[in-house]
């Protein structure tokens, strides 16, 4: 077992964890962040996207131990839901329908924000290229897509 | 019941934004995986790595010795109370049906079957120990693959005696639909067009995004299991039906479930050892699959080789089609199983006037994953073999793809049409669709460029494909499903309850995992009872709250569970009526009922149906000839199908240096009748057409020789990305041709877009090199099996995709050096 301290949704947490627990059954198992889900073994999907120190990661892919000192966001700790507020690429994920099942969301979402911050601007082929990471069956990534630009154009206005 | 019917609809047709979305969005999500009782034990499935084998030994004591290991169990510690997985739909009285153990004892029939079960106090204990079960196999020859299956000469099933598990077959000759189709034959072989071909559809993997999981609990007085599921009411009465406890015993719940697409359309073995093991404990457990699991485990979908003859006359006319099909039902007949190519027997004919027809469906076991529904089932393989005979025939005749397809098609002036497969379709207009979407694409433009483009011996040839696809869905009319075989009815059930605050809870029997329920159903019951969107709550996916229900598949949720709701919403409305009357001392036949409220004709006086709701709760004053309640329910048995059609145009590029496809542009202009929410509607129509696109293009499920499935992780089984696709123009006619067999004049869509993509792809891929002497390729259309063709190997358009996809593990390579005990020092050792 090693100890880790970090920071996750802006709560500091401390657990005894094995050393090959992932980040993603770390979350989900010890600190019930059920939001954050598993779809595949071998990253691919992307459905276990967080932010690690404020960039996206897969999080089957990031050993819990190898977060110790730093700051886990979740899609749980993006806004401040329990007051009804909602992240302006969450909003748009809403407004424009890209959603249908909601498994792949989270992860979507927290890619979408990391893409954002890298690029506020982006074109339709670098919002394709820069969600590659994060597979949906549902949408057909047309209303994705949609919706991370509807989120862009919603922070220049 | 028609009081509401004058009043302009507020809410359907509105692009409302989904009531479901705020919690998926913000991840307070109940999916199953995320429920965790007190005492929860974990189960890891021992699987078989044999396609097949006698199990001679199982040795559980390492396991059990393993830490916080509670048990380990096999097929040979269970008796009945196992129960076994389901075939509910045994196309043939003489269909040689295998039993299908959830967890057989003495002999495996594919790579992934469930030997043993480890239960420990967490996943990761239960992983750990399910490595240490030691299961001795002698292994049997397997049977791979639909052609070898058909020789007969090794057996999935020995004590069968044959692979060949039913022949199911209609004809029009036969049964007075049509004319006999080998006399078509001859005579366009004489004196006509006569397009003889074998298409394959490769086995697909439905690969929801959401792994299965299952929780059980039997503590309580009912023992309760949670899955992530389409079908609880089928799963409820499954488990009933071959576990020996009570149906008034089980409560099934699927709680919030990531995608399906007929994927978890199924009883599955996972479900019943789970169910055995929680009994047998009497803790709760749960099981959650890996993605490798899932793709190996949980049912495939299509499989089928086609063999098709489609006559014409010399100027295109289509005279007859036969069809013959050999359909893999891999190991087991699974839920739906033969029924699932059985469904394309009403729609190879599509929508053509074919005055003879035959077709034949030869089911066959494999030792492979069991195939069952995946997104369109049995439609989208007939579509795909109509369509793309019918760009042959054109390319025969030498006329457009459009114009071989007008010549045939039913005329929108000639509904009702009663087709040469015995189903009547109510409407269609395939011009008005054709019309919208040749405009909306660019049609002639796109054919000058293209005209151009080969002109000029551009390396990068356009191809334009077409699918003008019709479909049957909202199953089903449960007498013509008696007619069939299938061992239950198509009906939905509804109810409605009005609470005392005003209020409204709709329970439906349907059960959605992804499609928006709550939405829509929301929608249609404020315009019908005129209540705010926003007062209504839509209950479902628990067989305790929605105790009665067919579940969600076959486009069927708002075209007959959606129509259960109207009906229970108008007994409602009757009610309140009576009590109205009461109330304002006033006759029935003087009321109307607007926008909620009921008024006194002529009169200021009047009430809302709030109002009524409370005074029906309160019961201080209600006519002698009512109970004091205005809730109501109501189930709906569809007398026909439903038949949305499209026209579905691609562009497709292709690189004839490389073999590489790409896609320009898609349009669909697809007619489903009355839209409820657009939002949604584009919404699946855009899910769907990436399914199908990917068929086209992408995906297949690969065994090799010894029946191991080598595209078992999303490395191998190539799920589209955004950087794959494209975006869609997706258009409908203003003036829908409505279904006629429901008051809300809707048809289905969930399954459009799939069942249409699929030859519209191909067919412009072949389009694009057709003039290099091509006339098919089979999918997916990889570019290797593009190039192969485009270098003249005939044999490029029929390779089979080789079964060594993705080498993983590269002896030498440097990532793959032996680390020997590195990471055994504390346990933790993969």
């Amino acid at each position: 077992m090693s100890k880790i301290e970090l920071t996750v949704d802006g709560a500091a947490v401390s657990d005894d964890v094995e050393p090959r627990m992932l980040l993603v059954q770390y979350l989900r198992e010890k600190l019930g962040k059920t939001g954050t889900v598993i779809g595949c073994d071998t990253s691919n999907c992307g459905a276990c996207t967080v932010h690690l120190d404020g960039t996206s990661v897969k999080s089957c892919n990031v050993l819990a131990v190898q977060a110790n000192g730093r700051t886990v966001t979740t899609i749980e700790g993006l806004a401040d839901t329990a007051e009804g507020e909602l992240h302006p690429v969450q909003e748009a994920f809403r407004e424009c329908h890209g959603l249908q099942c909601g498994f792949c969301t989270p992860g979507m979402i927290m890619q979408a924000v990391d893409l954002l911050g890298e690029n506020p601007d982006p074109t339709e082929e670098e919002v394709r290229l820069g969600m590659e990471g994060n597979l949906c069956r549902c949408t057909g990534y047309h209303n994705i897509v949609k919706s991370v630009l509807h989120a862009a154009e919603g922070a220049k206005a | 019941m028609t009081a509401t019917q004058d009043r302009p609809a507020a809410e359907i047709g509105k692009d409302r934004r989904r009531k479901e979305d705020q919690r998926l969005i913000t991840g307070r999500t109940r999916w199953t995986d995320n429920i965790t009782l007190p005492g929860m034990l974990h189960l890891a499935m021992v699987r078989s790595p044999f396609a097949h084998a006698t199990i001679t030994s199982v040795d559980t004591e390492a396991a059990k010795a393993s830490p916080n290991v509670v048990a380990v169990l096999s097929g040979k510690d269970f008796g009945d109370e196992l129960g076994v997985c389901i075939n509910a739909w045994p196309i043939t009285p003489d269909q040689k049906t295998p039993t299908h153990s959830p967890m057989p004892a003495d002999r495996v029939a594919f790579a992934g079957e469930i030997v043993a079960v480890v239960v420990a106090r967490s996943a990761a204990e239960a992983r750990d120990a399910a490595e240490l079960v030691d299961v001795e196999y002698d292994e049997l020859p397997a049977v791979i693959g639909i052609k070898n299956a058909l020789r007969d000469e090794v057996l999935a099933h020995p004590d069968l005696g044959t692979n060949k598990s039913a022949l199911w077959v209609l004809d029009s000759g036969e049964a007075g639909t049509g004319s006999d189709v080998e006399a078509a034959i001859e005579t366009a072989r004489a004196d006509g067009i006569l397009i003889e071909r074998e298409y394959r559809q490769q086995r697909l993997i439905p690969a929801f995004m959401e792994p299965r999981s299952v929780v059980v609990d039997p503590t309580g007085e009912q023992i309760t299991m949670w899955s992530a599921t389409q079908i609880p009411h089928i799963l409820r009465f499954a488990l009933a039906a071959t576990t020996g406890v009570p149906e008034s015993k089980i409560r099934v719940i699927a709680p919030d479930v990531g995608g399906g697409f007929g994927g978890k359309l199924q009883t599955t073995p996972e479900e019943w050892v789970a169910w055995a093991v929680a009994r047998r404990l009497s803790k709760p457990v749960k099981y959650t699959e890996t993605r490798s699991e899932s793709l190996m485990a949980a049912h495939h979908g299509r499989d089928q080789v086609q063999t098709l003859t489609l006559a014409a006359d010399k100027e295109g006319n289509v005279t007859g089609l036969k069809v013959h099909l050999d359909a893999d039902l891999g190991a087991y007949i699974a839920v739906v199983g033969g029924g699932v190519p059985v469904l394309g027997a009403f729609m190879f004919n599509a929508i053509y006037k074919f005055p003879a027809y035959r077709f034949e469906c030869q089911t066959v076991l494999t030792n492979t994953t069991f195939t069952d529904a995946y997104r369109g089932a049995g439609r989208p393989e007939a579509t795909y073999a109509i369509e793309r005979l019918m760009d042959e025939l054109a390319a025969e005749v030498g006329v457009d793809p459009l114009e071989i397809r007008e010549r045939n098609w039913i005329k929108h002036e000639e509904f009702p049409f009663t087709t040469v497969a015995g189903l009547e379709y109510d409407s269609g207009n395939y011009e008005a669709a054709t019309a919208l979407a040749k405009e909306s694409f660019g049609y002639d433009a796109l054919r000058a460029e293209q005209k151009e483009r080969r002109d000029r011996g551009d390396r990068v040839q356009l191809g334009i494909g077409v699918s003008t696809f019709t479909e049957m869905c909202g199953l089903a009319p449960s007498r013509v499903l008696g007619s069939l075989d299938y061992g239950a009815g198509g009906w939905e059930h509804a109810s409605v309850r009005m609470l005392a605050t005003g209020k409204v809870e709709i329970v439906t029997g349907a059960s959605a995992h992804g499609q928006g329920h709550e939405t829509a159903f929301s929608q249609i019951v404020a315009d019908r009872l005129g209540v705010p969107f926003e007062d209504v709550e839509v209950l479902h996916g628990d067989t305790q709250i929605a105790h009665k229900g067919l579940d969600t598949y076959g486009s069927r949720s708002l075209v007959v569970g959606g129509e259960a709701l109207v009906k229970a919403v108008d007994k409602v409305i009757d009610k309140a009526k009576h009590l109205a009357a009461h109330l304002l001392e006033a006759s029935e036949d003087d009321l109307e009922y607007n926008q909620g409220r009921f008024t006194v004709a002529g009169t200021d006086q009047g009430i809302a149906i709030q109002e009524l709701a409370t005074a029906a709760f309160a019961a201080h004053n209600y006519p002698e000839d009512m109970e004091p309640s205005l809730d109501a329910e109501a189930t709906f048995d569809p007398v026909n199908f439903n038949y949305p059609h499209g026209t579905h145009l691609c562009a497709m590029e292709v690189d004839t240096e490389t073999g590489a496809v790409k896609m320009r542009k898609y349009t669909c202009c697809d007619d489903i009748g009355v839209i409820i929410n657009p939002l949604i509607v584009a919404g699946q129509v855009h899910g769907g057409l990436v399914q199908g696109i990917a068929q086209a293009l992408w995906e297949e499920a690969v065994h090799d020789e010894s029946g191991t499935l080598v595209s078992g992780s999303f490395v191998d089984y190539l799920l589209p990305t955004s950087a794959d696709t494209i975006s869609f123009d997706v258009v409908h006619t203003d003036d829908p041709s409505v279904c006629t067999t429901n008051t809300l004049g809707t048809k289905g869509v969930g399954e459009a877009g799939t069942i249409a993509s699929t030859p519209a792809v191909v067919n412009a891929v072949v389009d694009a090199i057709r003039h290099l002497g091509i006339d098919d390729i089979q999918m997916p259309c990889t570019p290797e099996r593009v190039w192969r063709a485009i270098q003249g190997s005939k044999a490029g358009g029929a390779t089979e995709t080789p079964p060594d996809a993705m080498p993983h593990f590269v002896e030498g390579e440097a990532n793959q050096q032996s680390h020997e005990g590195a990471l055994d020092q504390d346990g933790a050792g993969q």
